[in-house]
């Protein structure tokens, strides 16, 4: 078992044809992930890699039977496409693109909820179930199958922290990049919710990072919720005040949003918070060996 | 990317938006010419610079007299003002807006920003107008009112009407009160804005509403259907090291302390800081050399926190998951010989050809340190600094 891939998924990629697209779809075929084919406006009826291209994501639903699409359009056509693909009846939409207005992902979002459908991202590493799915743009060669389920809002930065737990002799069940943009489709509240319920994900890496509240959100959760060993870490302590965080994420809820605050109410909800980015493995491993 | 008051205003005002009659100068001449242009006075000087608390810093003042006028507008013109939001060395003041004073009644908090938690642009309005609402979301968060912004139909009259029952408007101050609200909010997804705000919106003795100032930021990433924002910008305001940075698509933020850093992903470039400081050490600066980075960028990089005469060593960590770190391992090689490095050199390369980027680094001559994981080159980045610091 794992969480939202697995090697039941019948992935197509949208900006299929497009360098980005191209390169990474190599990539994720190459390890093993069911791609079964592609978008580009236009160019439907030709094949790329291998596989077939459709002009619309209602086309290429219809002919493959796919489950679940991956986006690497453009920024400005970006929110556009995760739209099509809601409306099309892809139940899982996984956006990589960078730099989407936050007016048009707002739209998207709510496109995504009306069709009852789940995004991920955007500007987001994508999500890897180890050895069976790769649905984005993470080093395969880092992951190993496991029982620690990995969430983070960042990119590099989880493949730190998948390193370090693969390091430790440990694997992982699924490994979920949210992003880091203030409006995304899958927070991390809701991956918790998904790794409580997963039998084979036995613990959780939660990588945080200065700036809103859905650390909190997620801190609550867990000390309701979660009784799977939780270890966390959140980057930007040492970040300028003001610099990235912004008008909005602090006024809105109350003052919120500071590295301490985060890491203190993850120590509540009784999660392990290591101190330094380079302990994440450490930390989850001597939690760990305290259960057993 | 934020813009001056006077340019809101502007804005504002092509909304239909009251705001008081007023006039940019950049010099003195200019600013009599407008004072007088406004009439009899009062005037109100006001220094254009994109932090806040000018008026705490001595950057505006109200004026009675042609005479105080003069030398209010040669006091500020020029002057290097300082806020607590400009750091100690302040904002020099190129641009200033001359003003026709009105009579205030009453002051009001009005500002718009996108809601996370409710995914939608808010309306928020207090009653406490001219303080910072980030110190009365700290203290008395109800006395904040919120109402949800949609994207098709704005800010609905109703909602807007309830904010002002909330806020003890009366007679027709409601109406101009809805009227303005509202218009707002259609700036605000027109222009796709991340920020606006008024604050203090006034009621005046007559009862009538007026913009008294403007704040308003623009989402970076909607600039592409917006070119005339462009003309808007003012490089004055930035500094140039992160200018320079985002031309090369390199995100920069200057800091005070001695290690520089050059790292891929913003979220390990920050925990590459934190891990910094953990050791003893002090960041110099954030970088964040994205995900293509080809050896000109890394050249580039080099020389931006170079700049920073406080740099007393330099702090590679490059997690390779695309990239391959032989290929910044070139890069590397390529800038520490373009900008005759002078400064020790730490490097921890993980992931990606990893063995042939170490391999290529040993090889090239350059002096490096080469570290094994993200502790260890912290701990050699700061025993660097500090060495060479004598």
């Amino acid at each position: 078992m794992s969480i939202l891939v697995n090697s039941d998924t019948r992935m197509i990629v949208q900006g299929f044809t497009g360098r980005n697209g191209t390169l990474h779809s190599e990539q994720m075929i190459e390890y093993g992930t069911n791609v079964v084919g592609g978008v580009t406006p236009g160019k439907g009826g030709s094949r790329h890699l291998d596989l077939p291209v459709f002009d619309d994501v209602v086309t290429a639903r219809r002919e493959t039977d796919a489950n679940a699409s991956i986006i690497y359009v453009p920024a400005r056509f970006a929110a556009a496409a995760v739209i099509e693909a809601a409306e099309a009846g892809i139940a899982f939409i996984v956006c990589i693109t960078e730099g989407i207005p936050t007016l048009d992902m707002i739209r998207a979002k709510h496109a995504v909820r009306a069709n009852g459908a789940r995004l991920l991202g955007a500007n987001c590493p994508g999500i890897i179930t180890p050895g069976e799915c790769k649905a984005g743009i993470m080093p395969g060669f880092i992951h190993r199958p496991g029982t620690v389920g990995v969430v983070s809002r960042s990119g590099t930065l989880t493949y730190e922290a998948v390193h370090q737990v693969t390091q430790m002799g440990l694997g992982q069940s699924t490994c979920v990049g949210i992003g880091g943009d203030p409006i995304i489709g899958t927070t991390f509240l809701d991956v918790l919710k998904l790794f409580n319920d997963d039998p084979a994900t036995e613990s959780i890496v939660m990588v945080g990072e200065i700036g809103g509240t859905a650390e909190e959100e997620a801190a609550d959760f867990i000390a309701s919720e979660v009784k799977k060993p939780v270890v966390g870490f959140i980057a930007g302590r040492t970040a300028p005040p003001g610099r990235r965080m912004g008008h909005a994420g602090a006024i809105v809820s109350g003052g919120k949003g500071t590295a301490d605050d985060k890491i203190a109410a993850l120590e509540r909800a009784g999660a392990r918070v290591a101190d330094s980015p380079a302990g994440i493995g450490t930390t989850l491993s001597e939690l760990l060996a305290a259960q057993n | 990317m934020k813009i001056h008051e006077y340019q809101a205003k502007q804005l504002l005002k092509q909304h239909q938006i009251p705001v008081p009659r007023g006039v940019m100068a950049v010099n003195v001449e200019q600013a009599l010419a407008g004072a007088q242009e406004l009439g009899d006075g009062p005037w109100v000087v006001k220094a254009q610079i994109h932090a806040g608390g000018r008026g705490k810093g001595g950057g505006v003042r109200v004026t009675r007299t042609m005479e105080e006028c003069r030398q209010a507008i040669e006091a500020i013109l020029g002057m290097q003002l300082v806020t607590h939001q400009t750091g100690p060395g302040g904002q020099q003041v190129g641009t200033i807006l001359i003003e026709e004073g009105c009579d205030i009644a009453r002051e009001i908090y009005c500002g718009m920003v996108i809601d996370r938690a409710r995914e939608k642009p808010v309306l928020m309005a207090s009653a406490e107008g001219g303080m910072d609402i980030e110190e009365v979301a700290a203290t008395r968060p109800d006395a904040i009112f919120f109402e949800e912004i949609d994207l098709d139909n704005g800010l609905s009259e109703q909602a807007a009407r309830s904010v002002a029952a909330r806020l003890d408007l009366e007679g027709k101050t409601i109406d101009q009160f809805v009227d303005v609200v509202c218009k707002l909010a259609r700036v605000f997804v027109e222009e796709d804005c991340s920020l606006a705000e008024i604050n203090p919106m006034v009621v005046t003795t007559s009862g009538d509403v007026v913009a008294l100032d403007a704040k308003i930021n623009f989402d970076d990433n909607a600039e592409f259907r917006h070119p005339n924002h462009a003309e808007l910008r003012d490089l004055a305001e930035e500094d140039p090291r992160e200018t320079r940075a985002s031309e090369w698509d390199l995100s920069y933020v200057g800091m005070d302390g001695t290690i520089g850093c050059m790292v891929n992903g913003a979220g390990l470039a920050m925990a590459t800081m934190d891990i910094i400081k953990l050791h003893g050490g002090e960041p110099a600066n954030f970088l964040d050399v994205g995900g293509t980075a080809t050896a000109d960028r890394v050249t580039e990089a080099f020389k931006i926190i170079l700049e920073d005469p406080d740099v007393a060593a330099i702090l590679v960590n490059i997690f390779g998951g695309i990239i391959r770190c032989d290929l910044i391992a070139e890069g590397i090689v390529q800038a520490a010989r373009e900008t005759q490095l002078q400064v020790p050199l730490v490097v921890r390369l993980e992931g990606n050809s990893v063995a042939e980027g170490h391999a290529l680094l040993e090889s090239s001559g350059i002096h490096v340190i080469s570290a094994d994981d993200l502790a260890d080159a912290a701990r050699k980045a700061v025993a660097a600094a500090e060495g060479g610091r004598g």
